[in-house]
């Protein structure tokens, strides 16, 4: 029964980690960004929602109301400004750029807000709470509901791009931006929706991993950016449903390891991650022949 | 088979010159790093026309519509598009005001359905007669087709999506590059039998073609590029095909004669 408990931990835990991954997998399917500050701006989103927490009193479930908006319009600016000029140069300045704002935001954290690290709505019945199905299995509250939240997600963004204008809009200029602008569309604009849409999912990654575990400034690249990398590419680059397919492989690799010994939990999920690479590079689910 | 939207009102030329010209191109240079693509080339194309563009691979054609559609920057030279300067314009804001092209090679959005193409084709349309009901009543088979991902259409079929792509943003100026390129001829005279029904709608239609005698089916003004100059201009009636000819390979003491592939058209 240790061993379904432990699978049953991953499976969970893969939902948190597809919640980091969906929006690093969005930006580079459309703008063939690979955002390195993908996890730091995760733990932004958590600090944020630590302050306004602190200074407006709403529940600590309902605080990503407003971090969610401040994080999209932050994407947005972002991208229509330093990520874009970086692209107008070409996609490998986006990789020293994205890594340059990372450095950036990991310290500026350091500087402001200490390495202490925080957690989000600790002492939430919630956060602390578990059920538990015979006597080994026990199921956390929380963890479900990051699971929950994960699916409702990446429901919400394939409606999303496969129904709305802009979700069109953004599929289109990934497929031939230039064809895109031919039809009137500009595609930085559209860009810049896209990374709106990448950071809300990034807003909520970090507030679910801040209530999970801690954030503190090196949290974003030591654990949510490796983690959320390794979830894409054992999905597949540029599939949704294969960001949560390989968070869920990611965390069962992880318990799976942890269960053997519990100094081998990361270790598991780096070979897992290693074996997909050497294997099936393209990842479990491939988009098929998408060009780029 | 006259070329339609043309008045046989029989002044020289056949052409209505003494309007404003819709699009207007001046001395446009344009160069491809070293190379001089268009050596200043000017044009006027005069609402309700059929204007052709003919020459050899590597005339500069794709060039010239490329740079007309704000995708390429000239180095000197401009483009006025109903009275107004818009050489500095963004090509989606050239597509908005009403120049809209048909890409060479399609270029439609593979991911994407028919109808999702043609949608994307609309959403920045401006007012005017045409919606994708009335591209689905011209090209009878697309209405059934329309969830297709256009992956799984012919050459054919996709380029006419391609041209609904363009028609449903209700352009003024219709510029088609190279329709004819890897189609069957049966299919090249179809999509082009369709043309009429296009310049009903009050629209102006800017082509280039490698198939000279296609193009002068259906041209009312051509112009002949080689190596990025102008070598013949006119109806097609007024010019004989010796003209043409030598107009095309530059057999009349130009330099030398096609030299293709020089440009890349990709």
């Amino acid at each position: 029964m240790a061993w379904v408990n432990a699978i049953i931990q991953g499976v969970l835990t893969g939902g948190l980690y597809a919640l980091f991954a969906c929006g690093l997998s969005l930006m580079f399917g459309v703008m063939k960004v690979v955002n390195l500050a993908h996890g730091d701006l995760a733990v932004v989103a958590g600090y944020i929602a630590i302050g306004v927490i602190a200074v407006t009193h709403v529940p600590v479930l309902w605080s990503f109301l407003i971090v969610v908006p401040i994080m999209a319009v932050l994407g947005y600016v972002l991208q229509r400004t330093v990520i874009q000029t970086a692209l107008d140069r070409s996609v490998l300045t986006t990789l020293l750029v994205t890594f340059g704002l990372s450095v950036v935001i990991e310290n500026g954290l350091l500087q402001f807000f200490t390495a202490n690290s925080r957690g989000i709505g600790a002492n939430l019945a919630l956060v602390t709470g578990a059920f538990t199905i015979g006597s080994q299995i026990s199921i956390a509250y929380l963890l479900l509901l990051i699971f929950a939240v994960a699916v409702a997600v990446l429901l919400g963004l394939q409606y999303f791009l496969s129904r709305s204008k802009y979700g069109r809009l953004i599929r289109a200029v990934a497929d031939d931006k230039e064809a895109a602008q031919l039809a009137g569309a500009d595609y930085r604009h559209v860009f810049g929706i896209a990374a709106a849409v990448a950071f809300a999912t990034v807003a909520l990654g970090g507030i679910a991993f801040g209530m999970y575990s801690d954030l503190d400034p090196t949290t974003g690249t030591d654990t949510i950016l490796l983690f959320a990398f390794a979830a894409v590419v054992i999905g597949g680059l540029g599939s949704l449903w294969g960001t949560l397919l390989g968070g869920i492989v990611l965390g069962v690799a992880q318990q799976i390891g942890a269960q053997i010994n519990i100094s081998d939990e990361l270790l598991a999920g780096y070979i897992v991650f290693l074996i997909v690479l050497i294997l099936r590079p393209q990842g479990l689910i491939s988009r098929g022949a998408q060009s780029s | 088979m006259t070329a339609p939207g043309v008045t046989g009102d029989g002044q020289v030329g056949g052409r209505p010159d003494s309007g404003t010209p819709l699009l207007e191109v001046r001395d446009l240079v344009v160069h491809h790093g070293q190379l001089m693509a268009l050596d200043e080339i000017s044009l006027r194309v005069f609402p309700g026309e059929v204007y052709a563009i003919i020459g050899a691979n590597g005339a500069g054609k794709s060039t010239l519509l490329r740079t007309i559609a704000g995708l390429h920057h000239p180095t000197s030279g401009s483009v006025f598009y109903d009275g107004k300067d818009v050489t500095g314009l963004r090509p989606d804001r050239r597509a908005t005001q009403g120049i809209v092209m048909v890409p060479e090679g399609r270029r439609l959005f593979g991911s994407l359905s028919v109808e999702e193409n043609l949608k994307v084709g609309a959403t920045y349309a401006r007012q005017g007669p045409w919606h994708i009901e009335r591209v689905y009543e011209m090209f009878g088979w697309m209405r059934e087709r329309r969830k297709q991902p256009t992956a799984q259409l012919s050459g054919g079929e996709q380029q006419a999506v391609a041209i609904g792509r363009a028609l449903v943003a209700n352009p003024r100026v219709l510029m088609l590059d190279e329709l004819s390129l890897g189609l069957a001829p049966v299919v090249v005279q179809r999509i082009y039998g369709m043309l009429p029904q296009i310049l009903g709608t009050g629209l102006t239609v800017l082509l280039v073609e490698q198939d000279v005698s296609q193009a002068l089916r259906v041209a009312s003004h051509i112009q002949c590029l080689l190596e990025g100059r102008t070598t013949l201009e006119g109806k097609p009636a007024d010019v004989t095909a010796d003209q043409v000819e030598a107009a095309y390979f530059g057999l009349a003491g130009t330099a030398a004669a096609s030299r293709p592939g020089e440009e890349s058209e990709a």
